[in-house]
């Protein structure tokens, strides 16, 4: 009753995969090594520069953000506290690797958004694979992944990007299409190229809205960290596997106190520097 | 050649336009289209011009094509057939590169909907046209707020169009538009959403601009009032189809067909019309004729009066019977000695307000325009006539 198509399709990957190692393995080894070079930089800098220095950074940036010295304040707080439970290396270490990965998210992301956005092949191409990307359990690339980049902290960044760039890719496209089709029109009665209109009027207005998948791509990416600590990134997914594999539920919770107090941080620092981008619809009187 | 040249443009959107019109031209109704093709015809074989420096206003209710019509001028539309030439330019025929330079040079437009960028303040959503074109930001910043205080916003450079009232936000995008200095001025029923008192005080400060810049409007309304207001000609647009392109007066006074028939009912005439628009030419114009000449020249055309013109413009009117009189008695030498001083109407004066004079005159009385010449002359007969209901007049024919 079914033909088999499950066997060709997994010998075809596996001999796709194994070509890829044979073929391209230095070409691949050549980007993870870029890769690495830009971590093991940030992740240096972040370690060895004494704590004050990097909980005044934390309070520095939630200030620029929001304007609001509460905020920054209750930032720098949430920040020691996490030194406080013992986790500071590793959470060096995981917001290094959450540095990179976010990047090359958005990156990826809003250009890809903004091509979603524009055409609408593109979006029929995209998003079934925005799908694929959410859905599919991240072993099933981690083990090729693993393969061609070596265990370690690259493919835990390949795996993180997978699994968090979609909702910013979504995220951007809305944006762009939500802009008020009036204005758009407005700007093209002047004689505003395709250009122009994108980044002077489609970008800005879109801009609270890639903020928020900036938001939702951080938050994925913080998720992320402990099945990434499981082909070898450190940081304080480690502590929560090692927790798992000791039976010590206490190790455990502090590293999972650990990311949401990370998460928290992110959080409310982007989502108020959002809230400031779109000052200028509140009316002052 | 006029400025704006539509020639025969017809638009259909839907799944198939070019097939969708080649039903209409079999015969095809607009509602069978729909009902059948699923294709909407928005215009129908519309051709007029707008001259340089004139106000053409385009009238039509909602559904008519009138905002179809005025984006297939900068080309915001592609028309599915026709012509469109502005400045002698196929308008068509650009290149996209070529369709920008020609939106940021020829034509601004202003929005019903504002359309102003909510995340730019006052004096940078007036720069926008310049800052399209690349002009240095200190140069049009400069120009900006020229604009923004002409526009009477001078203190809310630095607002952001939410902080602003819906008048104030229009006055944003007309000194948007006019901050180009583009000769072509496209309104897109700009002062629709605005409350009557607002609207009626922007149309008095588009006309004042207008006096001074002469540039050529082109104005979409649904509104009558506005359109007899603002235009120099009126074009009256109907599913689609040019139901009659004329003058204010010619619209009021002979409607080409039932539909603007029915819309120019009820305006009151003497209100909108002005006395320059239905005054007739005098019937004897007496210079320094002698008075047997002037006896003559109303004897041999029936005229029981004459109007007679100096140098110095109207003088005054002579009737048959003061003419023979002073024949008789030899008392002047020519017509110019014996003009009788008598009322006149300036000539842009409404109907409404000559009606007084008009009627307490036994004769028709001179119309004398702003440098004191004779224009024309206004009846009590003909205010009647130009008043008077169709049906009136019609029964009376």
């Amino acid at each position: 009753m079914f033909p088999d198509i499950g066997t060709p399709i997994a010998d075809t990957v596996n001999q796709f995969v194994e070509w890829l190692i044979v073929e391209h393995g230095a070409f691949f080894e050549s980007i993870a090594n870029g890769v690495l070079v830009v971590l093991v930089a940030i992740e240096q800098t972040l370690r060895s520069a004494p704590p004050p220095v990097i909980l005044a950074a934390v309070g520095v940036i939630a200030f620029a953000a929001s304007r609001n010295v509460l905020l920054g304040l209750a930032m720098v707080v949430l920040a020691w506290l996490v030194g406080c439970l013992g986790l500071w290396e590793q959470a060096m270490q995981t917001v290094a690797l959450l540095i990179v990965a976010v990047g090359i998210s958005i990156v990826l992301g809003i250009p890809l958004g903004v091509l979603a956005a524009r055409s609408r092949i593109a979006r029929a191409v995209i998003n079934p694979i925005l799908d694929l990307m959410q859905t599919i359990p991240s072993f099933v690339y981690l083990i090729p992944a693993a393969m061609l980049f070596g265990l370690g902290k690259v493919p835990a960044i390949l795996a993180t990007v997978i699994y968090a760039t979609p909702p910013l890719i979504r995220l951007t496209d809305l944006g762009i299409r939500q802009v008020d089709h009036d204005v758009v029109e407005a700007s093209r009665a002047f004689g505003a190229t395709r250009g122009q209109i994108l980044r002077g009027v489609q970008i800005p207005l879109a801009l609270p809205s890639i903020m928020q998948g900036i938001n939702q791509t951080t938050m994925m990416a913080l998720a992320m960290v402990v099945i990434a600590s499981m082909i070898g990134a450190r940081g304080i997914g480690e502590t929560v596997l090692i927790g798992l594999q000791r039976n010590d539920p206490g190790t455990g919770l502090l590293g999972g106190l650990a990311i949401v107090i990370l998460a928290v941080i992110f959080d409310r620092t982007s989502q108020a520097y959002g809230a400031r981008l779109q000052a200028y619809r509140r009316v002052r009187s | 050649m006029a400025l704006i040249e539509v020639r025969h443009v017809s638009k259909v959107f839907g799944p198939a336009p070019k097939k969708a019109l080649a039903l209409v031209r079999e015969g095809m109704g607009k509602d069978e289209l729909l009902a059948r093709t699923r294709n909407v015809l928005a215009l129908d074989d519309v051709t007029l011009s707008v001259e340089r420096g004139e106000t053409f206003v385009v009238m039509g209710l909602s559904g008519s094509g009138k905002s179809t019509l005025i984006r297939h001028l900068n080309r915001l539309i592609d028309p599915t057939e026709g012509e469109i030439r502005i400045d002698g330019v196929d308008v068509l025929g650009l290149p996209n590169r070529g369709l920008e330079t020609f939106r940021r040079e020829k034509t601004a437009m202003v929005f019903q909907r504002f359309g102003l960028l909510p995340h730019r303040t006052v004096i940078d959503n007036v720069a926008y046209g310049l800052e399209i074109r690349g002009v240095a930001k200190a140069e049009r910043r400069t120009r900006a707020a020229a604009w923004v205080s002409t526009v009477g916003l001078a203190g809310y450079e630095d607002r952001y169009p939410a902080e602003l009232s819906g008048g104030m936000q229009q006055r944003v995008g007309l000194a948007r538009a006019l901050c180009t200095d583009a000769e072509i001025l496209l309104m897109d029923e700009a002062f629709s959403a605005l409350d009557p008192l607002i609207r009626s005080q922007m149309q008095d400060e588009l006309m004042a601009l207008q006096g001074r810049l002469r540039k050529t409007i082109v104005f979409i309304t649904h509104d009558l009032d506005e359109a007899l207001r603002l235009g120099d000609r009126i074009a009256i647009l109907k599913d689609g189809r040019l139901s009659q392109v004329g003058t204010p007066a010619e619209i009021l006074l002979h409607p080409a067909d039932s539909y603007v028939r029915a819309f120019v009912k009820d305006v009151n005439r003497a209100r909108v019309l002005t006395v320059d628009a239905v005054m007739k030419p005098p019937p004897l114009r007496l210079t320094d004729e002698t008075l047997e000449e002037a006896l003559a020249a109303m004897q041999r055309r029936g005229a029981e009066i004459g109007y007679v013109v100096g140098d110095q413009g109207y003088r005054g009117i002579v009737t048959r019977d003061a003419v023979s009189a002073a024949l008789r008695n030899h008392a002047a030498p020519n017509v110019a000695a014996i003009a009788v001083d008598s009322p006149s109407i300036g000539s842009g004066v409404s109907i409404a307000e000559a009606l007084p004079a008009t009627l307490a005159s036994t004769f028709p009385v001179a119309v004398v325009d702003a440098d004191g010449a004779l224009a024309g002359i206004i009846s009590a007969d003909r205010v009647g006539e130009v008043l008077a209901p169709f049906e009136a007049r019609e029964a009376a024919e």
